[in-house]
């Protein structure tokens, strides 16, 4: 396969300047990691532990196979809302390795208000669920949590994609065979007792675990009934008595050794319908992309500098070169893994858009997984661009991408503003991984371009002075600059986490990897207009 | 000269024999058990004989059977080496009446030497001084007790007939005297079929010394100097040396010509050995050492003689056998350096010296020194023989340089699964005491406690952690060798952790105690650790089959093939590796609280323990009758029946306690 040569200088001075921002914006992501990993607060993590409890990533770290990578999901998830009291949203999610199998692991952190689901905290569990539908992974739930968090009911309870959205999810992946496991290491009350109940196989932590309808104190409230909590819903209750668990446990670390035997013994395999090829690397290091990445969104530059530090040996085959520029096409390989790359090199002209959907229809037909690699100002405007109609080129781009079933994954690198969010595979779109980098910026259009167009439209745009323009634009541009934050994003889970871009290469392959496990359906596609 | 030996043996001693007796160009036989098929000593003998069952009394100490084995493989001559039937009179007879060749003394001599109060009136008549005591014939009360006043408190009360500590008994006071006495008669009777006692002076810091001694046919005897072997466990050898450490010519030449004199009172003929035993109180004097037995054979120690002296005593016992004469005079048998052996023992000290038996999976020997043995990686140890497995041997110009090699071997050993003694001796001899020559026969029982303190080093448990890493092929799946998520510490992605540091997190159980390491770089199979307990960075990497931890000495591993278990060697120990992810609670399953219900309504109609049993898991504790069907409800596990709520003919409802165990371990 050809090789990708880098035109990249190391040495020049505008490589470092890149190497030491990029570098920054680095630090940055993985300082705001750590502070949301911690959890809760050092005091309720001390009283956690002196209970003789495994705090929740400990829980985690122990369910995995030893050496097992852990794709986390969301891990920034409610950064900055509620009063930045909900680290992570108080739940740990990702895919890892359990007795050789991928499963996805959902963790409440009852360090975290107790394990309260907040709206982000139910979002963030229906999207864990999400990916495991789509990717047929195991589910295991490691609860030990409150419930509904009572102040935000309104945006907990009701709706459709709010908390009885769990249970639903429940009945319809065990319906499909995807194993349900619950592990439950405290409180499950209410609502969250019918986490085990609608599990498969469910353990419980003998003086630790009490799952219940409801609590002792409205028990009493209730009927009068004065009970303890142990006797209430405790291991020896549903392990004796009702039969809502089946495994008794001693403490965390035998809760966690009798799920890993559960799933030891689910006889799920994972099928290798790609044509694997031992992984290399790439023959460019991809730290060198903190050098490459520009400070600007805007500032162009060769899309493929970014795929030579991504894909296997550096290596792509690209697909119609020559036409449609402004979007690379072309196969390479991920950790081995065939994949079928779509990148932007600039607006989506109506040929690069047509090249784009032909290239979809290759990948579903060849069954091979589709990589999305999103920095796009939109499509080309203009009377010119619209008389050769590249309202229905674009959209059998973006039809293409809606009907593709061949797994998708999107990384926003750059930009990602208007219609060129969607005919690159947006979230919207359900990728089965989006992630995004540090410096991407995600908006309808530019906070410049919407500054500009609201200026324009508004009724007294014309008496305006220089000044009073620039008024009315600064904190529409400012909103814009705000929203289209990667962490204001990724806060409300609009994507699946904030990525280091040097680690890009290895969370695709694991993403792409992990997708196997669902085989890979024939795709019908839409109408494309012609 | 005859032409072929068999050696009626096993072990370590048939594979000695049949080194020697293949250099000088014999053909050699062994002879077997139906446990022993596979073992060394057949596998290196010209011919070997199946002579019946695992059990000796059915085997190596059938004499018949031995015989037989010899008239059919025209065996010209037998080596009954040590132990079984070296010392059996009867079969010395028996081989000589065949017109096969004994190689050992004369059976006149064994017998001599059999009954230790005739034997100390032989050795009293001849001049050799023993040990101030009563071997009379008069056995009253009145009469040994008399005697044990005599000789002064405390004494040794031991049977005529007796060996290895049994009928064996220490009195301190005149008035525990009666009590001691009947206890010694008793076990002399059980055991040997013989009450009768002697009574010895109890020497409070006794030494074991003995000299090698040598007769031939034409009347020469001589020494070869003497051995030391005050390194015991319960009268069990550990480790001997040659010489005698802070014993002077005077008391050399008085104790080696007490011992040629002992010897020709019973005209010895081949390799023997006087054993004294010392007084030590004071040093090693001449006057404070007493003749204690004669064993008519070739010991287990013969090594370190042979080390100091340049003899095959082996060769020797050939030719002296073969009606030649001893090749060398007194004045040309030489003392040169200093040797010492050691007897690793399939054993394990941790669990009172418990033998240990089952495959040798792994066997690795010092390969710089002499070594000894009857067993080979692979092979077995069973229950049914003596638990020594080899000998190492030293010899070096100083006993300070001896002790420090020795000690070093004994760190090199690597034996698995089967436990040894190795780690055990090699903190014996680096003992302080032991290094100055500090050393009686109650050494180990009063150092126990330091000696047995042995921990897996930090350097070990990040060996273990290697281990594990290197080793947690889990569960692998189809077309895992290409994935990402394969659990393949190699892989670019082991421990991968979304923007943060990788963290590939090993649980090992190293001896039963959990190491917790977190993988931080593994480039080339160099593992960078981070131990979560004491944030300590430690680097580690598997060469060959050795470990390397922080640059320090290399540390053995091994691991099955199949399973989740491995073994890391250090200093001698094999400390137990466990491929855990995790530390596995003591009750496996889901576990009980003890309590017994009734699993049905139903009638109780036997109650086989009561409150305050001591019970082991799956006994039975109480027993149901219900729908015709008897139920007996046992102990979930081990522990004490802390509640009995029912008696027999109770009629009970469903789900009542009956009786509830409380666990060993909250007892």
């Amino acid at each position: 396969m050809p090789k990708l040569i880098s035109a990249v200088d190391r040495n020049s001075p505008a490589f470092k300047t890149l190497d030491a921002h990029n570098r920054a914006l680095r630090d940055a992501l993985y300082e705001k990691v750590a502070k949301a990993a911690r959890g809760g607060s050092d005091a309720s993590r001390e009283r956690h532990v002196a209970r003789g409890k495994l705090l929740p990533r400990e829980r985690v770290e122990r369910l995995l196979d030893p050496g097992s990578p852990f794709l986390e999901v969301g891990q920034l998830a409610a950064d900055g809302m509620y009063r930045d009291e909900a680290p992570g949203a108080g739940m740990i999610c990702g895919v890892g390795r359990v007795s050789g199998r991928e499963v996805m692991i959902v963790a409440n952190d009852p360090t975290v208000k107790g394990g309260a689901y907040f709206p982000m905290t139910v979002k963030k569990h229906l999207r864990a669920q999400e990916i495991a539908e789509q990717n047929n992974l195991p589910c295991v739930y490691l609860v030990d949590s409150g419930g509904a968090n009572l102040p935000h009911q309104a945006e907990v309870f009701p709706d459709r994609d709010h908390f009885g959205r769990i249970f639903f999810n429940q009945a319809r992946m065990s319906a499909k065979a995807i194993p349900q496991i619950a592990c439950v290491m405290g409180s499950c009350t209410a609502g969250g007792a019918y986490v085990p109940a609608m599990s498969d196989e469910t353990v419980i932590v003998r003086n630790q675990g009490t799952i219940f309808l409801a609590g002792p104190p409205l028990v009493k409230a209730a009927t009068g009934e004065v009970i303890s909590a142990e006797e209430l819903g405790g291991a020896e209750t549903h392990g004796r008595k009702s039969g809502v668990v089946d495994h008794v446990a001693e403490n965390d670390e035998h809760a966690l050794e009798i799920v890993r035997s559960i799933v030891a013994h689910l006889n799920t395999t994972k099928s290798q319908p790609l044509d694997v090829r031992e992984p290399r690397a790439p023959a460019y290091d991809p730290a060198e992309l903190y050098g490459i990445i520009p400070e600007d969104v805007r500032a162009p530059y060769d899309v493929r500098e970014v795929i030579a530090r991504i894909v296997d040996g550096s290596e792509l085959d690209e697909f119609k070169a020559l036409y449609g520029t402004s979007l690379v096409c072309g196969f390479a390989r991920i950790w081995g893994m065939p994949v079928a790359i779509l990148a932007n090199n600039g607006v989506l002209f109506s040929e690069s858009a047509q090249k784009g959907a032909h290239f979809i229809e290759l990948a579903c037909k060849r069954k091979i997984p589709l990589l999305f690699l999103q920095n796009i100002s939109g499509f080309m405007v203009g009377g010119k661009y619209e008389a050769e109609g590249i309202a229905k080129h674009g959209a059998k781009l973006v039809t293409a991408v809606a009907s593709a079933e061949a797994p998708k994954f999107t990384v926003l690198i750059g930009g990602s503003f208007g219609a060129g969010n969607y005919g690159m595979c947006g979230r919207a779109y359900s990728p089965r991984f989006l992630f995004t980098w540090p410096n991407s910026r995600i908006s309808v259009m530019g906070g410049e371009q919407a500054a500009s167009v609201l200026a324009t439209v508004h009724h007294d745009a014309d008496t305006w002075t220089p000044e009073e323009a620039e008024a009315f634009k600064a904190p529409i541009r400012q909103k814009y600059e705000d929203e289209g934050n990667p962490y204001y994003a990724t806060a409300r889970l609009w994507d699946d986490g904030v990525i280091d871009p040097a680690q890009t290469r290895d969370v695709l392959g694991l993403a792409i990897s992990a997708s196997l496990n669902a085989p890979i359906p024939e795709t019908t596609f839409g109408v494309f207009r012609m | 000269m005859f032409k072929s030996v068999l050696v009626a043996n096993r072990g370590e001693i048939a594979c000695r024999v049949f080194r020697t007796a293949r250099r000088m160009g014999l053909r050699t036989i062994a002879v077997y058990s139906e446990a022993d098929a596979a073992a060394l000593h057949v596998r290196e003998a010209d011919e070997a004989v199946l002579i019946g069952p695992a059990a000796a009394r059915e085997s190596y100490l059938d004499a018949a059977k031995v015989l037989a084995a010899a008239k059919a493989t025209g065996a010209e001559a037998i080596h009954p080496g040590y132990g079984f039937l070296s010392e059996n009179a009867d079969f010395a007879e028996a081989v000589a009446a065949a017109g096969i060749v004994w190689i050992g003394p004369k059976p006149s001599s064994i017998r001599a030497m059999g009954l230790k109060d005739a034997a100390k009136k032989l050795m009293i008549e001849a001049g050799v001084p023993v040990t101030p005591g009563y071997q009379g014939e008069d056995q009253s009360l009145e009469t040994l007790s008399a005697e044990a006043n005599r000789i002064g408190f405390p004494v040794l009360i031991k049977a005529v007939a007796g060996g290895g500590g049994k009928g064996m008994r220490k009195v301190d006071r005149a008035e525990d005297f009666a009590e001691g006495l009947a206890s010694a008669q008793r076990e002399g009777q059980s055991s040997f079929g013989d009450p009768r006692v002697l009574i010895e002076s109890y020497i409070t810091r006794p030494r074991h010394i003995e000299v090698q001694v040598f007769g031939d046919s034409h009347g020469n005897v001589v020494h070869l100097h003497e051995r030391d072997c005050s390194l015991q466990r319960r009268h069990q050898k550990v480790i001997e040396e040659a010489p005698a450490p802070g014993m002077d010519q005077a008391t050399r030449d008085a104790v080696t010509a007490a011992a040629v004199r002992a010897a020709r009172a019973v005209n010895y003929q081949g390799a023997g050995t006087i054993e004294f035993i010392a007084d030590a109180s004071d040093g090693l004097k001449a006057d404070r050492i007493w003749f204690m037995e004669m064993n008519t054979r070739l010991q287990v120690e013969h090594p370190v003689t042979e080390a100091i002296t340049g003899v095959d005593l082996v060769e020797w016992q050939l030719r002296v056998a073969a009606g030649q004469p001893i090749p060398l005079v007194q004045a040309d048998i030489p003392m040169n350096g200093w040797a010492m052996e050691a007897r690793l023992y399939a054993e394990d000290p941790a669990n009172g010296f418990l033998p240990s038996i089952g495959r040798l999976d792994h066997f690795v020997m010092p390969d710089d020194i002499r070594v000894d043995t009857g067993v080979m990686q692979g092979g077995e140890v069973s229950q049914f023989y003596d638990p020594m497995i080899a000998k190492l041997i030293v010899h070096e110009d100083s006993r300070e340089l001896a002790a420090a090699r020795l000690a070093d071997a004994c760190r090199e050993v690597e034996v698995w699964p089967v436990k040894t003694n190795a780690g055990f001796m090699a903190r014996c001899l680096d003992h302080p005491r032991f290094v100055e020559g500090d050393v009686d026969t109650g050494f180990i029982a009063a150092e126990e406690a330091s000696l047995l303190a042995a921990q897996p080093s930090p350097d070990a448990r990040i060996a273990a952690l290697n281990l594990v890493a290197n080793n947690h092929h889990l569960a692998p799946q189809l077309g895992d060798y290409l994935s990402p998520w394969a659990p393949d510490a190699d892989s670019a992605a082991v421990g991968f952790r979304l923007n943060g540091q990788a963290r590939a997190l090993f649980v090992a159980q190293i001896n039963g105690d959990t190491v917790q390491g977190s993988v931080l770089s593994n480039r080339t199979g160099d593992f960078t650790w981070r131990i979560e307990a004491d944030d300590r960075i430690a680097v580690s990497r598997a060469h060959g089959d050795k470990i390397v931890v922080n640059g320090g000495v290399p540390i053995g591993y091994a691991v099955p093939a199949d399973g989740d278990e491995g073994v890391v060697f250090e200093r001698g120990y094999a400390w137990p590796v466990t491929r855990a992810s995790l530390a596995t609670p003591s009750t496996g399953g889901s576990a009980s609280d003890g309590a017994l219900r009734a699993p049905m309504p139903g009638k109780i109609v036997a109650a086989p323990a009561k409150a305050g049993d001591k019970v082991a898991k799956g006994q039975p504790i109480v027993v149901l009758e219900a729908m015709k069907m008897e139920h007996a409800l046992t102990a979930p596990f081990d522990g004490v029946v802390s509640e009995f709520n029912v008696a027999v003919g109770d009629q009970v409802t469903d789900g009542a306690v009956l009786a509830v165990v409380q666990a060993a371990e909250a007892a």
